[in-house]
């Protein structure tokens, strides 16, 4: 490197003017990413005709709950709600009771036959049987329409697998030493001592398998055909896609705000995530990098 | 991952006999009994639902009957495969995928390399750390949410995009959603939309690793923001590139098929129709199982096949490779 003429970082023309670009751009990004999710917002809470008129609006001028009070007042909307609220409930807590017991054991480098699990575990994240031999093994075990479905093929994901067992392995070996010694078997010391000190991980991951449970829409999509067992990704989907009409034919008013319904639907789809978002990102970004460091 | 593919050292390291080397299957069973117990509940679900429909393969090699089942129902061979690769549909479904593919390579795989080394450059910690907030949340939303914004805002009547495009170009209202030209860039700005703030975060961990002595090291030798970004910064994600790179191929051919069921109408699928949204099509609503499931494992196979060539490739280049 030649050692021609130091360029002042913080002074030169060129570096400001590239500052100044780089953070409106960014800015910008930033912008476009919830630009969007504001403006859903706002519509859900406007009137119809302020919907077809205004070209873009982040706050309505005439404020209305109408949409809302339709919904609530609609059986398939509260129904498929609460379902879905029961599913991704009872689903976290299965899917992450069988990651973490299926995890600790593979933590442990001395138990026999453990390589050979987990190269079994990461063959599956390179090939699949696919979506057909998959339908077939859930409709064989009879769980078509059921809502064990939405859960039970996605019990455990490999790499959040794979995490937790970096995190048990990472955990302080003497403590488990000594309850061994005080005459805990091994179930003892993962209840007594493993477990107690794994509750960070364990929020992180039931939200982790929360999330994809409520965001899930192959599953029902493959395995629901039930119209009464539909989940709320399914309403959405019925009453934004491209034959919308179709499914708001089968609701059970005659009269309701047709494009408010749309923007109020995605609203609540979306409003739990948002919620937990802070403690997501922040729990969701060492996920990631755990798994990416230490794998 | 890495390490655990990876093979056993060849020098055997001088160390105390391990247990395992000693003890019979039995014996092992009774003393571990606990942690094999906990280990099963895991194993049966793996057995069931990742290894059960990997026999369930089979099932592309037969004319499967459900009411016959995978043992009693008639084997045609390589039928389907043949079906597949001289039928009408192939070359469609092999070009829109490879097509998408394509795209994801040139948009969506530079893009949060781009992004992170923006924000890398970005020195107001507080400004850096809002917009990183923002721009992570469309990762934790659903395909269908994506989607119905996506309908929202582009659709004819009073979509806001829609109509914007409409003031600046004029002309006949266009209804992007379904038009058969206009799938592919809509599937682009979704993913691009959803992913690439979420995507930074793994640069951005490789870049907070970079040691400050370096841009110090740097700058003593008259380096400017420039080339301390192209001598240091570069270099330093360049292993992570390689590694999201070979991933990233592994994961080509599976075009997300909730995204692409969600956009794929019957006035788009000229452009729309990829193998996955072709096996739902044809497994799920028409029944095909073994010819659906011969296309599925078509796919399967060749991404397999990419996953390996590209980390075979990495390491002609001189790169490590993910295994």
């Amino acid at each position: 490197m030649s050692a021609k003429k130091s360029v002042g970082h913080h002074t030169s023309v060129g570096s400001r003017v590239f500052d100044a670009l780089n953070i409106m751009l960014l800015v910008g990004l930033a912008l476009v990413t919830v630009l969007p999710l504001l403006y859903v917002l706002a519509g859900s809470f406007a009137t119809e005709s302020e919907i077809a008129s205004r070209p873009f609006f982040l706050w309505p001028e005439k404020f209305v709950t109408s949409t809302y009070e339709y919904i609530f007042a609609t059986d398939t909307f509260v129904r498929a709600l609460i379902t879905t609220i029961v599913v991704t409930a009872v689903g976290a807590v299965v899917q992450v009771i069988l990651t973490l017991t299926m995890a600790y054991p593979l933590a442990k480098r001395y138990l026999p036959g453990r390589t050979l699990v987990l190269n079994l575990v990461i063959f599956t994240l390179v090939f699949s049987g696919g979506m057909i031999p998959t339908y077939l093994v859930v409709r064989d075990l009879g769980l078509l329409n059921s809502y064990w479905a939405l859960i039970l093929p996605l019990a455990i994901n490999p790499f959040y697998l794979i995490i937790v067992k970096s995190f048990f392995q990472e955990l302080p070996q003497a403590l488990e030493e000594a309850a061994r010694i005080d005459g805990c078997n091994e179930m003892g010391v993962f209840f007594k001592i493993v477990l107690p000190l794994s509750k960070p991980i364990i929020a992180t991951f039931s939200l982790f398998y929360a999330v994809g449970i409520w965001n899930d829409y192959m599953s029902p999509l493959l395995y629901i055909d039930d119209n009464s067992k539909w989940t709320l990704q399914v309403i959405v989907r019925q009453l934004t896609s491209a034959n919308a009409e179709n499914a708001l034919a089968s609701l059970d008013s005659v009269f309701f705000p047709v494009e408010g319904l749309k923007f109020a639907v995605v609203v609540i789809a979306t409003l739990p995530i948002l919620f937990f978002y802070p403690f997501l990102q922040k729990h969701f970004a060492k996920g990631v990098l755990i798994g990416s460091v230490k794998e | 991952m890495a390490t655990d593919l990876a093979p056993p050292p060849v020098k055997a390291v001088p160390r105390k006999p391990r247990r395992r080397d000693r003890l019979s299957v039995g014996a092992a069973l009774l003393r571990y009994r606990w942690l094999y117990l906990m280990l099963l509940p895991g194993l049966v679900y793996f057995a069931i639902f990742k290894y059960l429909p990997m026999y369930g393969l089979t099932i592309a090699f037969q004319d499967f009957v459900p009411f016959l089942g995978y043992s009693g129902s008639e084997w045609v061979g390589l039928a389907h495969f043949q079906d597949l690769f001289t039928g009408p549909d192939f070359g469609r479904l092999l070009g829109n995928t490879l097509i998408l593919a394509l795209l994801m390579i040139v948009f969506a795989f530079p893009a949060p390399i781009i992004v992170a080394l923006m924000l890398n450059e970005l020195r107001f910690n507080v400004l850096k750390r809002s917009i990183q907030s923002l721009v992570y949340i469309p990762h934790f939303l659903s395909w269908t949410i994506v989607a119905s914004l996506t309908y929202l805002l582009f659709s004819v009547d009073f979509g806001v995009i829609a109509n914007w495009i409409h003031g600046f170009v004029g002309g006949a209202k266009v209804d992007y959603v379904a038009q058969a030209e206009w799938f592919r860039p809509i599937i682009v700005m979704q993913t691009l939309w959803k992913s690439t703030g979420w995507g930074t975060i793994i640069y951005l961990a490789a870049l907070a690793g970079v040691n400050a002595d370096q841009y110090e090291a740097a700058r003593m030798d008259g380096a400017g923001r420039w080339r301390q970004f192209w001598h240091v910064t570069l270099p330093a994600i360049r292993p992570t590139i390689v590694v999201m790179a070979i991933l990233t191929s592994g994961n080509l051919l599976d075009a997300s098929f909730e995204q692409l069921w969600l956009m794929t109408n019957s006035l788009n699928r000229s452009t729309a129709d990829v193998f996955d949204t072709f096996v739902y099509y044809v497994g799920i609503t028409q029944g095909g199982y073994s010819y659906a499931t011969a296309v599925g494992l078509f796919k399967g196979v060749a991404g397999v096949v990419l996953i390996f060539g590209c980390n075979w490739l990495a390491k002609r280049l001189g790169q490590r490779g993910l295994f």
